[in-house]
């Protein structure tokens, strides 16, 4: 590959239009300015830290690197899917609902490619399994997050709908079946919008970057192919595993509908 | 079972939030409760259907409540809240094929026009919805019927048909407990009275 290497001097240029934002926003009094600068920087200050992280870690070739880095990653991404909902779960239920579901989305999915597709030597090398986790948690923590909120909301409103159904003698499974369909459909709609789009609506980020990094279109293509596929397994793994798992504890060995389990 | 076991038995029963409460119910006896609201009449029912946590004793003909499961037993000691839940468009998808002509039957005899069966849920009023999730639950010929507050959103003669309904399934030995604030209601019934205070079962005045 024969990236054209960026100087400093070119960021800046492009930073200029940030400027222009921020301009925008004095010019017809948006009240932005502050925000936009911020976040700018905010921006530059993150992923310039990540750069040297990930640097670090990939020169230390060593698993437990790796597995410290993914470890925060995927604990970052359940505190997200856990605290999103607008009803949440009661005490430590939400975090480790959301902390098991991230855990086996991720394994599963970043697992096959690396054992399979990519097989980097060794299969732990972090240039392959961080980068590889942080794209698919991105999916995991959408589908789950959209999931979750879908399924929590839903049953607290359908209340009286689903303890109508278990006073007739339905099953638990059968009161809120629909709304577990909901649930994972919601979490669905992300990829599926992804997947239709790419590359007719929008060109996908990875494929762009490494296409401007000097890497053949079609090379770009397939790795990008590899990738949605890994992204649309994540996101029903996430979205099925949080619904699932949240009707689990919403429900008792008497198949009772537990809302005292929902924060009020 | 045992022949001389009564229909519904509580020895106990209790929540954090209410009882303990104790009693016989045999079949065809039917039991008014009556009390101001927040006492704990919903809860009461609720707990028999095992909707809420609780603990205590229950049995149906001397079977004991953990010997079923749970769908079971709430088919045989069917709950109808005081606000009917509805989970499909139509009223008809609310029942299963089997039952429609018996469901027909049953909402014919309350005065709901029979095209209300094919039509929307969102057309009903709260008194057609009440005596539709009543018709629900009649359907499945549960032994023990738990009614709250059946003919509070009903016109005079609504309840008058209403109480024919609920008579003739005495009649035929179902055992009931419905809530009710009305005392002549609970004569109508033959029913025996009890008041909830404070979420405790006690004689009525």
């Amino acid at each position: 590959m024969n990236a054209i290497s960026l100087s400093p001097a070119d960021l800046a240029i492009a930073g200029s239009l940030v400027a222009f934002d921020a301009l925008l926003s004095v010019l017809l009094r948006l009240g932005l300015h502050r925000q936009v600068l911020w976040a700018a920087g905010r921006m530059v200050v993150q992923l310039v830290a990540v750069g040297y992280l990930l640097r670090f870690v990939f020169a230390l070739h060593h698993p437990a690197a790796t597995l410290a880095i993914v470890l925060v990653m995927s604990a970052i991404a359940a505190r997200e899917i856990a605290a999103r909902p607008e009803r949440k779960l009661k005490g430590w239920a939400g975090l480790a609902l959301s902390a098991g579901g991230v855990a086996i989305a991720t394994v599963v999915t970043v697992g096959l490619a690396l054992l399979t597709a990519i097989r980097p030597h060794p299969w732990y090398d972090a240039r392959y399994a961080v980068t590889l986790v942080g794209i698919v948690l991105g999916s995991v923590l959408n589908a789950g997050s959209l999931s979750l909120d879908s399924l929590l909301g839903g049953v607290a409103r359908e209340r009286s709908a689903i303890e109508a159904q278990l006073a007739l003698g339905a099953s638990f499974h059968q009161a809120t079946a629909r709304l577990l369909r909901e649930a994972i459909r919601r979490g669905l709609l992300p990829i599926i919008n992804q997947m239709s789009a790419a590359g007719v609506i929008t060109l996908p980020g990875i494929m762009t970057g490494q296409i401007l990094a000097g890497l053949d279109p079609l090379e770009a293509v397939k790795y990008q192919i590899l990738l949605m596929f890994l992204l649309a397994g994540a996101s029903g793994l996430s979205a099925l595993m949080m619904a699932y798992g949240a009707l689990r504890r919403l429900t008792d060995e008497r198949q009772r509908l537990r809302l005292d389990r929902l924060r009020e | 079972m045992s022949p001389d076991a009564p229909r519904l038995r509580l020895r106990g029963l209790r929540s954090p939030l209410a009882g303990p409460f104790d009693l016989d119910l045999a079949a065809g006896e039917c039991l008014a409760v009556g009390g101001p609201s927040g006492s704990g009449k919903s809860l009461f029912l609720r707990m028999i259907a095992d909707l809420d946590p609780n603990g205590g004793e229950v049995a149906l003909d001397g079977m004991p409540r953990p010997a079923m499961a749970a769908p079971d037993w709430r088919r045989r000691v069917a709950y109808v809240a005081a606000e009917s839940g509805w989970w499909r468009d139509t009223v008809a998808e609310h029942f299963a094929p089997a039952t429609h002509a018996p469901a027909r039957a049953l909402a014919e005899r309350l005065g709901l026009p029979d095209e209300l069966f094919d039509g929307p849920v969102q057309r009903l009023s709260t008194g057609e919805r009440q005596r539709l999730a009543i018709v629900r639950a009649l359907v499945l010929n549960p032994p023990v019927l738990l009614l709250d507050e059946p003919t509070g959103p009903l016109d005079p003669a609504s309840i008058g048909e209403m109480e024919a309904v609920l008579t003739a399934r005495l009649a035929d030995g179902v055992a009931m407990i419905v809530v009710s604030h009305d005392p002549a209601q609970a004569q109508r019934l033959g029913a025996r009275r009890r008041e909830m205070r404070e979420r405790r079962l006690e004689a009525a005045a």
